[in-house]
């Protein structure tokens, strides 16, 4: 069964239509990457899958593992196993970092009957896999996102993403604001995630991310459309030409 | 409560055991309403006080009748009738609850989130049950704990009593009877209270709460506190609890007097949750309190510590009097206000001493259609010479139909004085609420934590079990507030 199937997605912000019939499966294991301009749509789609308040669907459906998510609110989305790597990662201040993660953790675990996680064992969890993330102690105990660098705020993205397993794993320009060697961290991170079971949706605007997580399908979304589907070499191509011609076509 | 179940621990580990007991009957006598002298000598004579008790409540009485009702704090209320009000009420039995199947479902839903056993329930609930965890005994053996050392902790009337040279050297010492129209009011009235002593030296060996005051029920009214800590001694003192807390009078005007004399400290932390009121503010306690403490010997410290989440109206600055020479003031405070609550509170600290040193940490959240005000004095005196002060105060604002003030008054008449003031404004924004729910969190458990965060340097001030009921409380206080 597909693990993520957008149907028709047609979306508005106000009157203004930004993403018109998006179609779009992802099966599990597959690594699927969305190129496009700026304004083309990308952070819209991210959002409209996630649930976003202020983004409403005119049409179209989108299932997660073969259930309709258009009626539920963005942390049951969260809960049903959708994650969303920001763009810009929000400043939380004065909350402790291990207080929020493992705020997002309890949550699903309450919801699956399950008491709230052990405290110590918890920690030792997160202290393992920021280690793995080039993550120090130290910026765990900061508030969330408050003073971190551009590349902290990617690697406590995925840091969250290793913590909390989802299913889908959306990644919207993860790659913005990373030098080299924090963005062969971060995709080192990401591809250490990736299962058989997960999916993956990589959002950019540009190739070189792609580098280091390597896409099994790329996809040119353009004016809200996705104008044209290929395989990795789509995006070199991209790389190469630009999008003008996809913008022209749109 | 846990800082009370805490306590229990401490009070089961010193003489290992813990008993539960029965309340004996208790009579029944209540005031006609209205205040006149004869009422204040029914209330004198019914504490079986001695005849200068009497004369110092009739002399308040005299002060009251020849003032006003404060009217410059932001807060708007119909005028209290205060010939409409019983001022002396004995303890009932068998007026309340049979069981907690009686008890209002919505109270006892908080009860749960909080996590209050059962048994403390039925006490906070006012179940009228035989059976009931009975204070008294426990009381009785944490006294004796206290006793070694030479605390005396015990019900003002009790000290009125045992200890009048003590009590008539320090009552209204601190704040004296005419301040303001409440303190002559609940000078004249007042029904009882704490009274704490600390001797020369000594670290009173546990956190004194107010729930281990023995006949403590219907005190809330006119509650009158007086601690007292000598020369190089330390008490840590917590008030009220986090269960809310009802109650059939409206009006709560307490006076809250400390001292402390060379290298003391007296920590003072407060949790307060009186009914708020409906979501239109109904039937919500009045709360018109008077704290001061007087740092008369050098180097000793007094630290506020407040979360306010109850009551309809909030109307409370405790201070600081620093006279001793680098004497240190503290007041920390988180005020949550929600649907039609007004709270007006701040702090006043008050440099007369050189080298004196305070800090202001406030933190207002207003959310629903409430008002919330940050009013604060910091005054340096002459004498302040190289004196300090800090003053931090945020708000937050939840949703667009609540208001957040800040009134600082600060006036300096010395040249090396300092004084740094810093304020902001912000809101829960749509990103953050996003954010977290993005990572799976309900909306109510993204607002507490936001929420939480903004009042850390507070919370971080509590004794620790307190601190993370006052989380869960701040979290409670603000459902149904977002989305």
């Amino acid at each position: 069964m597909p693990l993520l199937e957008i149907e028709n997605l047609h979306a508005s912000i106000g009157d203004k239509p930004i993403l018109k019939d998006i179609n779009l499966t992802i099966n599990p294991s597959e690594i699927h990457a969305i190129m496009g301009p700026n304004g083309s749509g990308k952070s819209t789609l991210s959002y409209v899958l996630a649930g976003r308040d202020g983004y409403e669907v005119t049409n179209g459906d989108i299932r997660l593992d073969g259930v309709s998510v258009m009626e539920m609110e963005a942390d049951e989305r969260a809960r049903a196993g959708l994650f969303l790597a920001f763009q810009y990662p929000v400043e939380l201040p004065g909350v402790g970092g291990m207080s929020f993660l493992r705020g997002a953790v309890n949550a699903r675990r309450i919801e699956a009957g399950l008491d709230e996680i052990d405290h110590i064992a918890f920690v030792k969890t997160v202290r393992e896999a920021a280690n793995k993330l080039g993550i120090k102690d130290d910026m765990l105990k900061r508030a969330v996102n408050v003073g971190f660098s551009g590349g902290e705020k990617k690697r406590y993205e995925i840091l969250q993403m290793a913590l909390l397993e989802p299913k889908m794993a959306i990644l919207d320009e993860t790659d913005s604001g990373l030098d080299v060697d924090a963005l062969r961290i971060v995709s080192e991170g990401v591809n250490a995630l990736k299962t058989d079971d997960i999916g993956v949706l990589v959002i950019t605007h540009y190739q070189r991310l792609l580098d280091y997580i390597i896409p099994d399908h790329v996809h040119i979304l353009a004016d809200g459309k996705i104008v044209k589907s290929g395989d990795k070499t789509l995006a070199l191509e991209v790389e190469k030409s630009g999008y003008g011609e996809f913008t022209n076509a749109a | 409560m846990s800082a009370t179940a805490e306590t229990v621990r401490q009070v089961e580990e010193a003489t290992g055991k813990y008993k539960y007991g029965f309340v004996t009957d208790i009579e029944v006598d209540k005031a006609p309403k209205g205040l006149s002298e004869d009422t204040i000598r029914m209330i004198s004579a019914k504490k079986e006080e001695p005849e200068w008790m009497l004369e110092w409540r009739l002399k308040a009485y005299a002060t009251w009748l020849k003032m006003d009702d404060p009217d410059w704090a932001m807060l708007n209320y119909p005028p209290i009738d205060y010939q409409d009000i019983h001022y002396y009420s004995a303890p009932k039995k068998g007026d309340g609850p049979k069981s907690l199947d009686e008890v209002d479902p919505e109270l006892l839903r908080t009860y749960e989130k909080l996590g209050i056993p059962l048994h403390e329930q039925e006490m906070l609930a006012g179940v009228a049950v035989d059976a009931v965890f009975d204070s008294v005994s426990v009381v009785t053996t944490f006294r004796e704990k206290l006793a070694e050392v030479g605390v005396i902790f015990c019900p003002i009337s009790e000290a009125i009593k045992n200890h009048p040279d003590l009590v008539k050297a320090y009552i209204g010492s601190v704040v004296p009877q005419g301040d303001n129209y409440f303190t002559a009011l609940n000078s004249a009235v007042f029904t009882d209270g704490s009274f704490v002593y600390i001797p020369k030296g000594v670290r009173c060996p546990m956190e004194l709460s107010t729930y281990f005051r023995i006949n403590e029920k219907d005190t809330g009214q006119f509650e009158r506190t007086l601690i007292i800590a000598e020369e190089g001694s330390y008490v840590s003192y917590l008030e009220g609890c986090t269960a809310p807390q009802r109650d059939e009078n409206q009006l709560h005007a307490a006076v809250v007097e400390l001292v402390t004399m060379d290298d003391a400290e007296i920590k003072y932390s407060t949790v307060q949750n009186w009914y708020p009121g409906d979501e239109n503010g109904k039937g919500g306690i009045y709360n018109f309190v008077t704290k001061r403490g007087a740092c008369r010997g050098a180097r000793s410290k007094i630290s506020w510590t407040q979360v306010e989440t109850g009551s309809a109206i909030t109307w409370k600055y405790p201070s600081c009097l620093l006279q001793g020479e680098g004497s240190v003031g503290e007041f920390y405070s988180v005020a949550v206000t929600n649907n039609a609550q007004q709270a007006d509170t701040g702090t006043k600290m008050i440099h007369i001493g050189a080298n004196t040193k305070s800090t202001i940490i406030s933190k207002g959240i207003s959310a629903g259609r409430s008002n919330n005000t940050y009013r604060g004095l910091v005054r340096m005196m002459p004498g302040a010479e190289n004196a300090r002060n800090f003053t931090q105060c945020d708000s937050l604002l939840v949703g667009d139909q609540c208001g957040a003030h800040t009134v600082p008054y600060i006036t300096s008449r010395n040249p090396s004085a300092k004084v740094e003031h810093e304020a902001t404004t912000s809101r829960i924004s749509e990103d953050q609420m996003f954010y977290c729910l993005q990572r799976g969190m309900t909306t109510e458990d993204a607002v507490s934590l936001i929420v939480n965060g903004f009042c850390k340097e507070v919370m971080k001030e509590l004794p620790m079990e307190f601190a993370v009921e006052a989380q869960k409380l701040i979290g409670i206080s603000l459902e149904g507030s977002v989305g």
